[in-house]
C-alpha cells in the first residue's frame, strides 16, 4: 500500500502487517527483511516508513485503570484522543501531550514528545511508569526507569529503533474541568518575546506563534499564549464542528507574499493582551486537529517541519540569525512556533534541551534542501540539534554532531538487535 | 439495550458493539470463536463506556450447537448482529469441494441456523433488531470470488425474506452491504485507497442505518451507485470482464 508520513514526502510503496496480539509478532519478525512500526502516521518524514512496516491499528485495547492512582494500562495503539475521550470526562488528562492528539501511546513513547509545558513536566517519557517491549528476537522485555534502564532510555525518543512497544502504564494528571485558562500577549519582536517567556516562567503552559517574515525591528514578533488548568467549568468539552481540506491546494497558493500577508492578518488579529480567559482544551491544545487532512494545504509535493532547539546561552543570537536568514531567502512558513524548553532529560535520543525550540513548516521545493542545509550550519554553530520526529532530510553529519549520547543509543541497539532487524529510512539515512 | 454480537472478534462488529456501548448504553454478549481475544476487547468496552460485555464461545458453523447457545442468554438480547464471515480461498473451493462447502457454511447456513432461533424469539416478544452483514459481492458473480460471493448473496436474500416475514411484528432487520474494508480479512489483498472504508467508518454508517431504521445500508455509501453500476453491465458484456 502507499504510505507516507504526515508532511505526505516522500511517498512510498510499502508492505503493512497488522496485528491484535503480541504471541502473532514473532512470526511477522520471522520474516527476512527490516521492520519499522507505523502507528498514526504523524511523525512528519520518513521515521515510521519501510518497505515492510508493522500497524498498530489494531493493537488498540485499554487493559486496566486505576482511578485511585490515575494509571492506565493500555496497547500502544491507542490514540492519545481516545485516552482524553475516554478519562477526561472522569477528572483525568495527559500529563503531557503534543500539539496533535491523534498520535500513538506508543508513537508517543518513540517520540518522547514534548509539549507546551515542557519547562515544568518535561517529555511524555516521564508519564510512563512501565512498558513491555518487543525486541528483535520475539522476547519480551519489561522496561520502566528502574528495570532494564537502558533500554528503556534508548526506547523513549528512540523512534522506534530497539523494539516493538506493546503494553504501556501511564500516569494520567487529575483536572477539575475541561478548560483552560488563558493569557496571551501580543509580543513586538524577539527580544520581548524571549522576555515574556522568562518572566512567565511560572505558567504551567506556553508557546508562542511567530511571524518568521518580519524584518528589522519587528523581526520574532509573536503571538505568546499562556495557560493554566482552570479550577472551573465542566469536564465534558463542547462538541467540535469539525471542517476538512477536501483536496490539495493548487501549486502557488503558499508562497512569500500570500504566508506574508497571512502572518500580518494573524498577528495582527490578536488583541495586545487577553487575560485568563477561559477557554476549551481543544482548541488550546490542538487547534489543527479540528481541521481534516490540513497537510493538504501544502499541495501535492508534501511539507516539511524544520525543528531546531538551540542551548539557552546561544539561543538569541541563533534565532536572530536564522530569522534573518529565512526573511532574505522568503521561503514562508505560517505555522511557525517558538518555545522555551525546560532541562534535557536522560533519554538518549529525545529532542528537547533547555532553550529555544523552534518549528517551522516549508512545502517541498526543489530549492528548500539546500536553503535547510545553511541553517543546519548556524544550528550546530550555536551547538543545537534538530527533531527527529519532523526530519526528513537531515544529513548524517548533523545528527551525530547534534546527538552526542548516539553511542549508547548504538551500543543499546548492538545488544538487542545486532542484526538491525528494525530500522526506518530515516535511521538508514542518519546511519543511526 | 442488551446486543449479541455474533462473530464479535471481526474488525467490523467490535468497532459497532464500540458504537452501541457507546451511544445506546447497550450490555453486550461478545461472541466469536476465539474467547481469548474477545476477553481483552470486551475488559476494553468496560472500561471506555461503563457497560457489561460478556465474552461467550460460538462457532457458526457448529449448527448443533445454536440452539443451546441462545438458550444460555439471560437476559434475552434486544438486538442481534450476525457479523461472522470467511473470505476462503476461490482458488482451492474450485479444486476442493470441502473447501466451498465451507465458504457456504460459515457465510450462509451458520447464519440461517442461528438466526432463524433468534427470529422465533423476537416474533414471539414482537420486539428486537436483527443486523446481518452481507457484501455486495453477492450482487454479481465474478471469477475472483463467485463462492463467497454466492454464499453472500444467499445471505441477502434471506435477509429480505426474514425482513418481510418480521416486519409485522415490528422486528427490524437490516441488511448491510460492505465494500471494501480495511480489516484482517482484506489485510492481504490490493485495496484502491480511495474506495476503502476503516471499520470504525463502516461502523458509524451501520448504527446510523439501525437510528434512521433503514432495510439496507451500503458502506461507504457511494457503494450503492458502485453496484447499480456493475449491476447494469449486460451479461454478454460482462461475462468477458476479468473481474
Amino acid at each position: 500500500m502507499k504510505l507516507s508520513g504526515w508532511g505526505r514526502y516522500p511517498l512510498i510503496n510499502a508492505k503493512a502487517v497488522s496485528f491484535e496480539s503480541e504471541a502473532e509478532l514473532p512470526a511477522v519478525l520471522s520474516v527476512a527483511g527490516e521492520w519499522i512500526v507505523h502507528a498514526k502516521g504523524r511523525s512528519y518524514g520518513d521515521s515510521a516508513l519501510n518497505q515492510q512496516v508493522i500497524t498498530t491499528r489494531r493493537y488498540n485495547k485499554i487493559i486496566a485503570f486505576d482511578p485511585q492512582q490515575g494509571v492506565v494500562e493500555c496497547e500502544s495503539g491507542v490514540s492519545l484522543a481516545e485516552l482524553i475521550d475516554v478519562f477526561l470526562p472522569r477528572g483525568w488528562f495527559l500529563m503531557v501531550t503534543p500539539g496533535t492528539k491523534l498520535i500513538s501511546v506508543g508513537g508517543a513513547i518513540a517520540a518522547d514528545v514534548h509539549g507546551k509545558n515542557h519547562h515544568s513536566a518535561g517529555c511524555f517519557s516521564s508519564c510512563v511508569l512501565s512498558f513491555q517491549l518487543m525486541s528483535a528476537d520475539g522476547r519480551i522485555v519489561h522496561c520502566s526507569p528502574t528495570e532494564n534502564r537502558e533500554l528503556f532510555l534508548a526506547t523513549c525518543g528512540g523512534m522506534g529503533l530497539t523494539g516493538i512497544i506493546l503494553t504501556v502504564r501511564l500516569k494520567l494528571q487529575p483536572v477539575k474541568s475541561a478548560y483552560i485558562r488563558e493569557t496571551i500577549l501580543r509580543c513586538r519582536n524577539l527580544e520581548e518575546v524571549c522576555g515574556a517567556f522568562e518572566q512567565h516562567r511560572a505558567f504551567t503552559y506556553s508557546v508562542a506563534w511567530i511571524d518568521c517574515l518580519a524584518q528589522g525591528s519587528q523581526m520574532g514578533r509573536s503571538i505568546l499564549m499562556l495557560g493554566e488548568n482552570a479550577e472551573t467549568g465542566p469536564r465534558q468539552l463542547p462538541p467540535v464542528r469539525r471542517l476538512s481540506v477536501p483536496v490539495n491546494f493548487p501549486r502557488g497558493c503558499l508562497n512569500r507574499y500570500t504566508v506574508r500577508l497571512f502572518n500580518r492578518i494573524y498577528y495582527g488579529s490578536h488583541p495586545a493582551f487577553v487575560e485568563n480567559r477561559l477557554v476549551p482544551l481543544e482548541p488550546f491544545f490542538y487547534p489543527l486537529d479540528r481541521i481534516d487532512n490540513w497537510n493538504r494545504m501544502y499541495g501535492a509535493s508534501g511539507f516539511t517541519q524544520y525543528q531546531l532547539v538551540l542551548p539557552k546561552a546561544a539561543s538569541f543570537a541563533g534565532l536572530t540569525k536564522i530569522l534573518d536568514r529565512i526573511g532574505k531567502a522568503g521561503f514562508g512558513s505560517f505555522l511557525a512556533v517558538l518555545k522555551l524548553f525546560g532541562p534535557e532529560n536522560d533519554n538518549y535520543l529525545s529532542f528537547p534541551m533547555e532553550g529555544y525550540t523552534l518549528a517551522l513548516d516549508f512545502k517541498i521545493e526543489r530549492p528548500l534542501f539546500a536553503f535547510l542545509d545553511e541553517l543546519d550550519r548556524i544550528v550546530l554553530d550555536h551547538g543545537g540539534r534538530l527533531y527527529l520526529t519532523k526530519d526528513v532530510r537531515m544529513p548524517a553529519q548533523v545528527f551525530r554532531e547534534g546527538y552526542p549520547r548516539l553511542h549508547l543509543f548504538a551500543a543499546v541497539r548492538d545488544k538487542w538487535d545486532k542484526q538491525r532487524k528494525f530500522n526506518s529510512l530515516q535511521s538508514k539515512r542518519l546511519g543511526v | 439495550m442488551n446486543l449479541l454480537v455474533l462473530g464479535a472478534n471481526s474488525d467490523v462488529a467490535f468497532a459497532l458493539a464500540g458504537r452501541f456501548a457507546q451511544f445506546e448504553k447497550a450490555d453486550l454478549y461478545l461472541a466469536s470463536r476465539n474467547v481469548t481475544a474477545l476477553e481483552k476487547k470486551a475488559r476494553d468496552l468496560t472500561i471506555r463506556h461503563g457497560i457489561t460485555a460478556t465474552p461467550l464461545f460460538f462457532d457458526a458453523e457448529d449448527c448443533k450447537s445454536h440452539a443451546d447457545f441462545y438458550e444460555s442468554l439471560k437476559p434475552k438480547p434486544d438486538g442481534v448482529v450476525a457479523a461472522f464471515g470467511y473470505l476462503g480461498d476461490q482458488a482451492a473451493a474450485q479444486k476442493d469441494f470441502h473447501q466451498a462447502r465451507r465458504i457456504f457454511h460459515a457465510n450462509f447456513i451458520g447464519a440461517v441456523s442461528i438466526l432463524e432461533i433468534v427470529a422465533a424469539d423476537f416474533e414471539r416478544r414482537g420486539h428486537g433488531f436483527i443486523i446481518g452483514l452481507s457484501s455486495v459481492a453477492g450482487q454479481r458473480g465474478r471469477q475472483s470470488n463467485y463462492f463467497y460471493g454466492a454464499a453472500k448473496g444467499a445471505f441477502s436474500i434471506y435477509l429480505s425474506g426474514l425482513r418481510n416475514r418480521l416486519a409485522p411484528r415490528g422486528v427490524k432487520v437490516i441488511t448491510v452491504l460492505p465494500g471494501f474494508i480495511r480489516t484482517k480479512m482484506t489485510e492481504s489483498m490490493e485495496l484502491p485507497e480511495k474506495l476503502t472504508a476503516l471499520p470504525e467508518e463502516a461502523a458509524r454508517d451501520i448504527h446510523r442505518a439501525f437510528q434512521k431504521s433503514k432495510d439496507i445500508v451500503y458502506t461507504r455509501w457511494f457503494w450503492k451507485w458502485i453496484m447499480l453500476v456493475i449491476r447494469s453491465i449486460p451479461e454478454p458484456v460482462f461475462k468477458r470482464l476479468r473481474l
